[in-house]
């Protein structure tokens, strides 16, 4: 109960943005704002993992896309052909495949959307536990450079594998029907409720994730960023605890890259791009690292400006600069600073990584 | 049988034997206390039993249970808990979210049940925050319980700290100079505590600097030269062994 | 596999990989003063490329090739003094953020100033087409020009470090900072040179390579993980075992273009990388004994 009151103004201001648009003919930019809310979804989950967790990660791009693609290809690649294959059949009788058409009117035998999209979030499961693993037992600058490493691999992957579309991606990605009546498509007349559904999930993510800060789990991530050698002495079990927020983080990022293929009917390389790991980095930092709030705000309004063209040409080039000034003026994040006389200010210092 | 025996234990680091050839053994229900002067492999001996540090060779035996070699976590799972003579506060969190960490091992709250706050984790953590109140009223600082731990005062830092160690419910309490940096009014204050703590039925064993301290409450103590022992014995006696007074006050 | 393709093999292994070799000790220079991994160390590379082609029309090639050094090695302090130098004690996630947020800028800037055209510098001597014949094997002479520089750099570098007043200051820097400021060394000033130097290095690095590989304004990031790589095959600081981990990466990387389809070039050094990381974080030739007393 007391987290609804705490999550009802984000409530209000959702409804009231979705109102103002409609009052003011601006519906237009509830399509980002949907996209906003995707890409937030993945910030958040980031979020614990960095500024609770303590660890960096430069590949959670690669989740994103590993959760993206794998929906995409499961529901576009036809398995017509092989109808006849007893498991198919099988597979399609239970309700795991659903007919559909192409545009030529062809007919199409795909995955459903929802088996596909819980295959997709086990692969980023069982992938983020097979790299996590080695990979937290590393530290800072290995740390980056092993996440940045993964994200690489798999942009590699997906840019040179014919199943995932090459440089070309994969587009024509159905509809998701969550529910009859419910449905993450970006179709035109769907971009109101898809604004609701996108900001659903981001609530509800963000519930979650506030309730886990707020426990026995959170306060033992807490203590590991606070002193790893106490926490340890406390009987916590730092390496489970790493490994298991970084799986966390990594459904957060295959959701989210789960349900924005599906929105934009399609997904691209460029998603899994060093770039936008990064960007996603910088997103949690600008926001305070350990401040769900502030990695929500900050994740929805620069993905939104970012998303509108307000950067232009200098896109990347606009969060390079935001890492860069956050770090060396705000190390807490843009909403922790204090404007107050430089003999007042305390020492401000982000924790180690 | 003693609680705790250290048998034997080497630790080198690089050609500095820090401790050479330790062997000694803490009885159920005493204060134990380990004195030395500076250098002598107090915080490192420390290290080694609650598993911070690998030893070189020798064993840590815990109820009969050899220990050595395995890691913190583990250790204070059997009922190992410590104090850090730097003391070390979980920084961004409240006193009183301090001492509920020190409850981690009395849960068992999950990732999932944590997120969807399920009934069962909301009684788990009525309790945590109960048994903790409990633990900061026991040491007087109650007051304090939602100010950030790192910004309390030292005294009330070591308090926070000596909470924390107790809301494991430890069998034995490593306490790594309690006393470091605190005034002679607040140096007795600790020693009744830890006397309070024994009386609890949790056995002590404490590395100490102030031999007023260690002579008032100790039951028995072990004296450490450059990494190895030199004596164990009651206080009256060690305050008389004439190897110990040459440690401590030099050749005459 | 035929002799010629062998030698052939050989040689580009050996030019890619002295390349990775430069930027590594690039990357331990600049940890050894300040225990920093700069991420925009490939950014030195591929500046040094573009702003000798850019200075080219005006100038004489060794004058273009000089200036674009001297020029980097500007960018490099102008990096290390505004962004780097005034912070007291950064944690080691606030380096890698601040340092990665400077390789997307000049990154960027790089994309505004030249655009994303592909460039290359003429060939040194000859052009493409001229090959001189070893063992029957052709081979660029700009290949041997590529593999002697960066012997002479290494060779240079080492006496550098041995010989020279300022050498010493910075070993001792990276040997025990606290120590070289009670002796008088004025570290910040070191840490500043030690930018200076590994933009350097970079540069020449990316002039000499620049009419084989081509300059391009995104050539940084890619090479930044390869030397980071080599770096760390070689043992995090250690800049003598970073020329035989470049060779190596080299050659495998060439050699590997028989077995592994070229789609994944790139991710060769990566799972490497990877697989280094997990078994040996110290590096194949580092001991673990010295990696245990540095901060990761």
């Amino acid at each position: 109960m007391k987290r609804l009151l705490t999550i009802a103004p984000l409530l209000a201001a959702v409804i009231a943005i979705h109102l103002l648009c409609a009052a003011t003919g601006t519906l237009y930019y509830l399509t980002q704002m949907t996209m906003s809310a995707y890409y937030a979804l993945l910030i958040i989950g980031l979020c614990v993992l960095m500024g609770y967790a303590g660890q960096i990660s430069l590949g959670h791009g690669g989740f994103f896309a590993i959760g993206g693609y794998l929906s995409a290809a499961l529901t576009t690649h036809n398995l017509e052909h092989l109808q006849d294959n007893s498991v198919i059949s099988a597979l399609h009788s239970f309700g795991v495949l659903q007919s559909g058409q192409d545009l030529y009117g062809g007919t199409l035998l795909v995955v459903n959307p929802w088996f596909a999209c819980i295959l997709a979030i086990l692969a980023a499961v069982v992938i983020a536990y097979l790299i996590g693993i080695p990979v937290l037992k590393l530290k800072g600058h290995y740390l980056a450079m092993a996440t940045l490493g993964f994200g690489i691999i798999i942009y590699r992957v997906v840019l040179a594998s014919e199943y995932f579309g090459e440089a070309d991606g994969i587009s024509e990605v159905p509809a998701f029907v969550l529910l009859p009546g419910l449905v993450v498509s970006g179709d035109f007349a769907g971009r109101v409720q898809n604004y609701y559904i996108a900001w659903g999930l981001l609530i509800i993510g963000l519930i979650l994730l506030l309730n886990l800060i707020d426990s026995r789990v959170g306060r033992a991530l807490r203590a590991i960023h606070g002193s790893s050698e106490a926490a340890d002495a406390m009987g916590v079990n730092t390496a489970r605890f790493k490994l298991q927020t970084f799986v966390l983080s990594a459904v957060f990022a295959a959701i989210a890259g789960i349900f924005l293929t599906h929105y934009n009917g399609g997904i691209g390389p460029s998603e899994a791009g060093v770039m936008k790991s990064v960007r996603y980095v910088a997103l949690v930092a600008v926001g305070g690292m350990a401040h769900l709030w502030g990695a929500l705000t900050m994740g929805v309004l620069l993905n939104f400006l970012s998303l509108r063209g307000a950067f232009g040409a200098y896109d990347d080039a606009v969060f390079g600069l935001i890492l860069i000034l956050v770090m060396l003026y705000a190390p807490n994040g843009i909403l922790s600073v204090r404007w107050r006389p430089r003999w007042a200010r305390k020492k401000t210092a982000v924790e180690e990584g | 049988m003693d609680l705790l025996q250290v048998d034997k234990l080497h630790k080198r680091f690089g050609g500095l034997q820090a401790v050479s050839d330790v062997s000694f053994g803490v009885r159920s229900g005493q204060i134990k206390a380990v004195i030395g002067p500076n250098g002598a492999g107090k915080t490192t001996l420390f290290n080694l039993i609650s598993g911070a540090l690998p030893s070189s060779s020798g064993r840590v035996l815990f109820k009969g249970q050899e220990i050595q070699g395995k890691k913190p976590h583990q250790v204070a799972q059997l009922g190992i808990a410590r104090t850090y003579q730097n003391i070390k506060m979980f920084s961004g969190m409240t006193a009183l979210e301090n001492v509920m960490v020190g409850r981690h091992l009395q849960s068992r709250s999950g990732f999932v049940s944590s997120m969807f706050n399920l009934p069962g984790t909301r009684g788990e953590e009525r309790l945590i925050r109960e048994k903790s109140m409990e633990l900061l009223g026991l040491l007087e600082i109650a007051d304090v319980a939602h100010v950030s731990a790192t910004s309390l005062a030292f005294g009330q830092q070591r308090a926070v700290e000596f909470a924390r160690a107790l809301a494991m419910e430890p069998e034995i309490l490593l306490l790594d100079e309690p006393a470091a940096g605190l005034n002679m009014y607040e140096t007795a204050e600790v020693g009744r505590l830890i006397s309070r703590i024994r009386d609890l039925g949790i056995t002590v064993l404490l590395v100490e600097h102030d031999m007023s301290l260690v002579m008032d409450i100790s039951d028995e103590i072990v004296v450490l030269s450059f990494g190895q022992k030199i004596a164990e014995n009651l206080p009256a006696a060690i305050q008389q062994d004439p190897e110990v007074i040459k440690i401590y006050l030099g050749e005459e | 596999m035929t002799t010629e393709l062998f030698i052939q093999y050989c040689f580009a292994g050996l030019t890619y990989g002295s390349i990775y070799a430069i930027v590594a000790i690039g990357f331990n220079i600049i940890y050894n003063t300040t225990g920093i991994i700069n991420f925009a160390q490939g950014e030195f590379v591929m500046l040094g490329g573009m702003i000798s082609i850019s200075l080219l029309p005006f100038m004489p090639m060794p004058l273009a090739i000089a200036s674009a050094v001297v020029l980097t090695m500007v960018i490099g302090a102008l990096i290390e003094i505004v962004f780097i130098r005034w912070l007291k004690d950064p944690s080691v996630l606030r380096m890698i953020i601040i340092t990665i947020g400077i390789s997307i800028l000049t990154r960027e800037a790089a994309s505004h100033v030249w655009g994303e055209n592909i460039r290359a510098l003429p060939y040194f001597i000859g052009n493409e087409i001229t090959a001189i014949s070893i063992l029957g094997a052709r081979i660029s002479p700009q290949v041997l020009v590529v593999i002697g520089v960066c012997g002479l750099m290494v060779a240079t570098l080492g006496v550098f470090f041995k010989t020279t007043s300022v050498g010493r200051q910075m070993r001792a820097c990276s040997a025990n900072r606290t120590a070289a400021v009670l002796c008088g060394i004025n570290t910040r000033n070191m840490v500043t040179f030690s930018f200076i130097l590994s933009a350097g290095i970079g540069a020449l690095a990316g002039c000499i390579m620049s009419p084989i590989t081509y300059s391009q304004y995104d050539i940084g990031t890619g090479l930044a993980i390869k030397g980071f790589t080599v770096a760390i095959i070689g043992g995090l600081g250690n800049a003598g075992s970073a020329v035989i981990a470049g060779l190596l990466l080299g050659l495998i990387e060439a050699f590997s273009v028989s077995v592994v389809p070229l789609a994944f070039q790139d991710a060769i050094a990566i799972a490497i990388l990877l697989i280094i990381l997990f078994v040996r974080p110290h590096g194949l030739f580092g001991s673990s004994e010295a990696a245990g007393l540095k901060e990761f």
